[in-house]
């Protein structure tokens, strides 16, 4: 699963993390809306790590005697678009590229959030002026900030994935920063500075550690964004460019054909859909279950 | 007796919105190696202060604007950030009031025991789990090879103010600061907690400082004691000297506002007032506005520090009068 890759990189690394990650895992499954979350989640890394496997046509192949067919077709379950691609095989493939689009620009957003946010949560000389910064790129819509970057590097999907992780940063950074604050006025921060221990020491191991709950929610939440931000610049033309199977471009290309071929656009828009809410539930369900605070019935 | 740490005159300030504050005034003390210093004071007299200025652990808007500290003959108010840190947990190591939060909840005691001896003796991971072990034994816990593996939330108070002080011994260092170690404790874990750093204080010949404002704790562990009165010693002298002949007004309150056990009066005195604000501007000796015995002069011009014996001084004019009596009628 996506959110627990990330959490596993996060604290389920060490063995002896393991009984507070499975018990983390625990309070998690239990909130219903989670569990949902993870399924589709689950559902969607199946089909992105064994998308040859599971479908029987390439999903760039046209068939141009065979376009336009509806859902329930034979040979075809979900159809065929305009140039009579399969829409199956274009959905599992899109779900393997919007996965590892939002994986990549996640984790390329939290080092440069995390990398900012530490700096300014831990050096008070560095806070006003990297947050000024973090400030500036609040100011802009975070779509718009997207097509600019996009605009001045060029159309591509690597393009993409880099105007979406300098879009995670600001967010990023002011979570880290805002958890740094509160751990560094720790009496063991002070501790381990009395033991002779270098500030970076202290913020790689003893501060960052204590500010893995709320980035790992962070990261979740990101992920749903990420993944609509990656279709909603696709739809407009700015990333995948055809014929790539992604969901955005997928319905993009459906447009025209709305009401000869309406699962052309709605199959996708279910897709991002509910990859979109799963990444949210998990998320809000993560960080109840990280919240040591809440009381979750046994 | 060889003297291992000097300090002079120090003065701390801190940059406030209401300008700079002194929160220590020009102290002056010294500890020798194999003895212990108490430092004894109200909540907000600069103890705590006094001992980070020392470690060089000042929060970020404070500094060390005067005098000088000298550790084994060498000057710690022009070191860099670096030498410090070199010494700090090697030479100099402090502990902590709350054994609660001076130990990461992250991660095990094993890992937290390793970082000095990984930081200062370059040891490796399983060179610093066997010293680690050791120390545990040293500091009486039970069944040190479990515990390395346990997290602090799983150890009581006594048990995590000895693997705070198992750490901050790691390396042998030659003063050890403690900033009110068994505040935090119940009465018998503290009187072990004490008796433990007693122990390792001999074995080890290290000069101690330890800030308390807990009278029964002085008695108990104190070879010289330090009183200190908003930013000021108001009275040093030997633990005798202290609680058998007090010479300053404040350090008579302090010793009268403790519970005496073969008293049967059930009332204590207290002192009256409060400790001055930082910034409050008094003139003349900064506790006149306290004092019973409080004159004309006190209001005007500040006590210099009266020597009353070889060992003991007390900064109170009262002293003054006293040495006048003296001189007037040679006994």
């Amino acid at each position: 699963m996506a959110s627990e890759a990330i959490a596993d990189k996060k604290i389920g690394k060490d063995k002896k993390k393991e009984s507070r990650f499975i018990q983390t895992f625990r309070r998690l499954v239990k909130n219903k809306l989670a569990l949902f979350g993870l399924i589709v989640i689950l559902i969607q890394l199946l089909m992105a790590v064994s998308a040859p496997a599971i479908v029987g046509y390439d999903p760039l192949e046209q068939n141009l005697s065979e376009t336009e067919l509806s859902v329930g077709s034979e040979g075809h379950w979900l159809g065929t678009d305009n140039y009579g691609r399969d829409v199956w095989s274009r959905l599992v493939f899109g779900a393997r590229l919007s996965l590892i689009v939002g994986v990549t620009s996640v984790v390329i957003g939290l080092i440069g959030g995390i990398a900012l946010g530490l700096l300014a949560g831990y050096y008070k000389k560095l806070d006003g002026l990297i947050m000024r910064f973090v400030d500036l790129l609040f100011a802009f819509p975070g779509i718009l900030l997207a097509m600019l970057i996009i605009a001045m590097l060029g159309t591509s999907l690597v393009n993409v994935v880099i105007a979406i992780s300098i879009w995670s940063i600001p967010g990023c950074a002011r979570i880290v920063r805002g958890s740094v604050l509160s751990v560094k006025k720790q009496e063991y921060v002070l501790a381990m500075k009395s033991l002779g221990a270098s500030d970076r020491r202290i913020i790689l191991k003893h501060i960052l550690p204590n500010c893995t709950a709320p980035i790992i929610v962070f990261a979740t939440m990101r992920m749903a964004t990420s993944i609509l931000s990656t279709s909603a610049l696709s739809f407009l033309g700015l990333g995948a460019q055809p014929p790539t199977p992604e969901w955005g471009a997928m319905i993009a290309a459906g447009q025209d054909f709305m009401w000869s071929a309406p699962h052309m656009t709605i199959v996708p828009g279910i897709a991002i859909m509910l990859v979109v809410f799963a990444f949210n539930v998990v998320g809000d369900g993560l960080r109840d279950a990280l919240d040591p605070n809440m009381n979750v019935d046994n | 007796m060889e003297q291992l740490l000097q300090v002079n005159d120090l003065v701390t300030q801190f940059r406030t919105a209401e300008g700079n504050l002194s929160a220590v005034r020009g102290v002056s003390f010294s500890v020798n190696k194999g003895e212990t210093l108490c430092v004894v004071g109200e909540s907000g007299c600069g103890k705590s202060i006094t001992s980070l200025s020392i470690m060089g652990l000042l929060p970020s808007n404070g500094a060390i604007t005067g005098g000088s500290i000298l550790f084994n003959d060498e000057e710690l108010t022009t070191k860099t950030e670096d030498q410090l840190r070199r010494l700090r947990g090697n030479q100099i190591s402090m502990i902590f009031q709350e054994p609660m939060t001076a130990l990461n909840p992250v991660f095990t005691i094993g890992y937290q025991l390793r970082e000095p001896l990984m930081i200062h003796r370059n040891m490796t991971k399983n060179e610093a789990s066997r010293k680690a072990v050791e120390l545990l034994e040293e500091v009486g816990i039970p069944d040190p090879v479990k515990k390395l593996k346990q997290f602090p939330h799983e150890l009581s108070g006594g048990m995590r103010q000895r693997v705070m002080i198992a750490m901050a011994l790691a390396c042998k260092p030659s003063l050890l600061i403690a900033d009110e170690p068994t505040t935090a404790l119940d009465v018998t874990i503290q009187a072990e907690i004490l008796d433990l750093i007693d122990d390792l204080k001999r074995d080890m010949d290290m000069g101690v400082v330890f800030v308390t404002h807990d009278m029964g704790v002085v008695a108990e562990i104190a070879d010289r004691v330090m009183v200190m009165y908003a930013g000021e010693v108001v009275e040093i002298g030997n633990v005798e000297d202290i609680f058998n002949d007090p010479q300053h007004p404040y350090t008579k309150g302090l010793l009268a506002s403790v519970p005496n056990i073969d008293e049967e009066s059930k009332t204590f005195d207290a002192i009256p007032g409060t400790l001055p604000n930082l910034n409050e501007k008094i003139d003349g000796c900064r506790f006149h506005p306290r004092c019973p015995f409080a004159t004309d002069k006190c209001r005007e011009q500040s006590p210099p520090a009266f020597s009353v014996g070889e060992t003991h001084q007390s900064k109170c004019w009262l002293q003054e009068v006293n040495n006048n009596v003296e001189s007037a009628n040679p006994s």
